[in-house]
């Protein structure tokens, strides 16, 4: 077996006179995979990614990338780390050519002409490649910080929140560039408290919260676990139980008996909807209000912390 | 040894100093020539000479450190200062650069400036006065020590400060008032007591005095003392910078 692009073993962080940011975090990143981690603001997702690209000192544990130590060696492992942060921080002054051949030359690599092109050119960024930085767009802002970590050709790459505050057609191109690096062997990993864009984009999902990782599993098994749905129906008439004959669809009553509530599943192929109003018709419970919800992300994570515990 | 990383900042930094290059070389010399006009013709006339050097040569040491000092830890302190400022310094902290070779980076061309603007100091002080270089090898070795040391020191203090306004403080507080005080327009043989005594507690006085040997043969302390003192604060600085990389002070959490 190919040893992992990136080993995570027993991280943490406390920060001076603030609080644990990360507790003990084991993660183990094979090559060619694209990880999501998923977590609410503040999660220790940040925190977790600024550790390993050795901007944040870690408190305890170890970190190997490409086979090299992250402190001991930490020359060869951060040449094969490319990072993209969550903040548009860039040189306001610097023409977009000038500041993606920078950032190649700062992680050790030649001056080489030829790729800085293919990843403007990928980027849609080559027209734009005499542009000074500052009279860019947000957006293609964004796409020099990603030029610039992948100027030096790294193996793995981090992308942090890399769809926050960006429009929808940059967004499709992310997740096209994702998958097309993918395919040139890169490994990603990128953070994101949206579900859908770990959905989108990832083979393996792990969800962060307060700082620990709570699991990490093959997207498909989270999905099912994510993918719950909740039906709110409001009554006409509050009941005091659940009625008999309703087993099958395990409903719970909320808001004072005022509304039944059920949880369905929104990917399995028969959600059950239709049965249960049939149903409900049938036995006269009328209602006047029906609305669905999908649980937040909040909710699950309650509902992991809950599954774990 | 990563040295595409340190050129890579070496050369950003210079470009920094080439959008702004008419400016920069322009202010030493209008500066330099406001200087003369000044203290060599209007004042100077009166003075003579001081310990038989013309009073218009004996300033130029002086002159030329004065901008060396401030130069050198303006465009070094702003170098590593706006990093921060801007959130750019994370490729630098994620970067494969040992501190040496970032110091080597910011530091070699906040010094490559400063020195060349001592240059056309320099150059400028020889159209008003007639300058003989009493040691030509080490004087320019001098002015490259004390343009590290004061780069070095600008470094420092760009990881220090948490605003502009700490970035400025230093140098319009500290080491304007101690070059002045420094005898950078005067020998402090001329200096009555206590204020003779006092004043050579400031370390000035001896990179400025170092320099003047180097271009006179004459100075008003001991020349061992001077370069010593040059190389302890060169020494101290470096010493200052490796605890902070060490500790990651202000740079990481």
């Amino acid at each position: 077996m190919p040893e992992p692009i990136l080993t995570v073993r027993g991280v943490s962080k406390t920060y001076k006179n603030g609080p644990t940011a990360l507790k003990s975090v084991d993660l183990t990143v094979e090559r060619g995979e694209i990880v999501a981690l998923l977590g609410p603001n503040g999660a220790g997702k940040t925190t977790l990614i600024s550790i390993i690209c050795g901007i944040v000192t870690p408190s305890s544990g170890s970190i190997t990338v490409a086979g090299h130590d992250a402190l001991g060696d930490y020359k060869a492992a951060r040449r094969a780390i490319g990072l993209v942060p969550q903040e548009l921080s860039t040189d306001q002054f610097e023409s977009v050519l000038a500041t993606v051949t920078f950032s190649r030359r700062l992680f050790g690599r030649s001056a080489d002409g030829g790729h800085v092109e293919q990843v403007l050119r990928d980027l849609s960024l080559w027209e734009k490649r005499h542009a000074k930085i500052k009279d860019l767009s947000g957006g293609m802002k964004r796409r020099v910080l990603i030029a610039k970590a992948l100027a030096h050709e790294p193996e793995l790459l981090f992308l942090d929140e890399p769809t926050a505050g960006v429009d929808v057609s940059l967004r499709r191109d992310m997740w096209n560039l994702v998958h097309r690096l993918r395919e040139n062997g890169t490994t990603i990993i990128l953070t994101t408290h949206y579900i859908e864009e770990a959905e989108e984009m990832a083979d393996r999902v792990g969800v962060i919260s307060s700082g620990e990782l709570l699991l990490v599993e093959e997207k498909a098994a989270l999905m099912a676990k994510l993918g719950k749905r909740e039906l709110d129906l409001t009554l006409v008439e509050p009941l005091d139980a659940v009625p008999d004959g309703f087993d099958e669809w395990h409903l719970a009553l909320a808001d004072e008996g005022h509304k039944l509530r059920y949880v369905f599943d929104a990917k399995a192929e028969e959600t059950g909807i239709p049965a249960l109003l049939q149903r409900l018709g049938e036995r006269n419970i009328a209602f006047k209000d029906l609305e669905t919800s999908k649980s937040s992300l909040e909710d699950i994570f309650v509902d992991l912390v809950g599954e774990k515990r | 040894m990563n040295l595409h990383g340190i050129f890579a900042i070496y050369r950003f930094e210079m470009a920094r100093f080439g959008r702004t290059i008419w400016t920069s070389l322009l202010t030493p010399v209008i500066t330099t020539t406001l200087y003369f006009i000044v203290f060599g013709s209007a004042i100077g006339r009166q003075m003579g000479s001081v310990e038989g050097v013309p009073y218009g040569a004996f300033i130029v040491p002086g002159l030329m450190l004065l901008t060396i000092f401030s130069e050198s830890i303006f465009n070094s302190s702003l170098g590593i200062y706006m990093p921060k400022f801007t959130g750019t310094i994370y490729e630098l902290l994620s970067a494969p650069l040992s501190p040496l070779e970032t110091v080597l980076g910011y530091v070699g061309a906040a010094a490559t400036k400063s020195v060349v603007i001592g240059l056309v100091i320099f150059a400028t002080a020889h159209l008003f006065v007639d300058l003989p270089i009493a040691h030509p090898l080490l004087m320019p070795l001098y002015l490259v020590l004390v343009a590290v040391a004061f780069s070095l020191f600008g470094f420092a203090l760009g990881i220090w400060a948490n605003g502009f306004e700490q970035l400025q403080v230093i140098p319009l507080l500290v080491v304007t008032p101690l070059t002045f005080l420094g005898g950078a327009f005067y020998s402090v043989t001329v200096l009555p007591e206590p204020w003779r005594t006092v004043t050579l507690f400031n370390p000035v006085v001896y990179l400025i005095n170092g320099f003047r040997w180097t271009f006179f043969g004459v100075s008003d302390v001991d020349v061992g003392l001077a370069m010593g003192v040059t190389f302890g604060f060169l020494l101290l600085c470096l010493a200052a910078i490796v605890a902070i990389f060490r500790t990651g002070w202000r740079l990481k959490s």
